[in-house]
């Protein structure tokens, strides 16, 4: 498997719309945020849901997001942040 | 458009955080779903399941318990996999209803 991104790399996440089972929240689509560590290849669940084999694997990454930049609201400290753990091809740089 | 089930960072009000003891028929669903998606078998992947629980329709989602979707969803899929058909389980239904019934 070769993973496009690396530990550090800023990426966007594709604001898509696609119907069926997903693992990428909603509330992140659209966000920015830094790949924190390259979790290796997996079976891609978009897949794998509907009986099928999931391969090939996929690079899955957890990215930190800022929370300030998910919720235009947020009150919390400026640094406070949270993970969500994406497939490659829900990324994107820009 | 965000799906019924995504609900991350929506306004829920406040989390019940109360523990109880699982029903006896909530750990056989447990079971069935570890028999069913077991490497042996894998009749069911938990992806699978989790589609099928995204699929049932947001009155269902939010009327259901959290061990009443799974059942509902482990159903609706071995009904399209072939391995139950409506007609037998519908017979099974009626079957458990009159028993239980007759014991009441």
């Amino acid at each position: 498997m070769n993973a496009r991104f690396a530990a550090g790399d800023r990426v966007h996440v594709r604001r898509s719309e696609s119907p069926g089972h997903v693992r990428t929240p909603e509330y992140v689509r659209g966000a920015f945020g830094v790949v924190e560590r390259v979790c290796g290849p997996f079976a891609n669940p978009e897949e794998l849901a509907y009986g099928r084999d999931g391969l090939p694997a996929r690079p899955l990454y957890r990215i930190r997001f800022r929370q300030a930049d998910l919720w235009p609201d947020y009150n919390g400290p400026p640094l406070d942040s949270v993970e969500v753990e994406i497939y490659e091809h829900w990324l994107e740089t820009r | 458009m965000r799906a019924h089930h995504d609900l991350g960072g929506r306004p829920a009000g406040p989390i019940d955080r109360s523990e109880r003891e699982l029903e006896p028929w909530e750990k056989r669903v447990d079971a069935m779903l570890r028999l069913l998606s077991a490497p042996e078998c894998e009749i069911i992947r938990v992806d699978e399941l989790r589609r099928a629980v995204e699929g049932l329709g947001a009155e269902a989602y939010d009327r259901l318990t959290y061990y009443e979707r799974w059942i509902t969803a482990i159903a609706n899929l071995l009904i399209e996999k072939g391995v139950l058909t409506i007609d037998e389980l519908a017979r099974k239904i009626e079957e458990v209803r009159d028993r239980d019934g007759e014991r009441a």
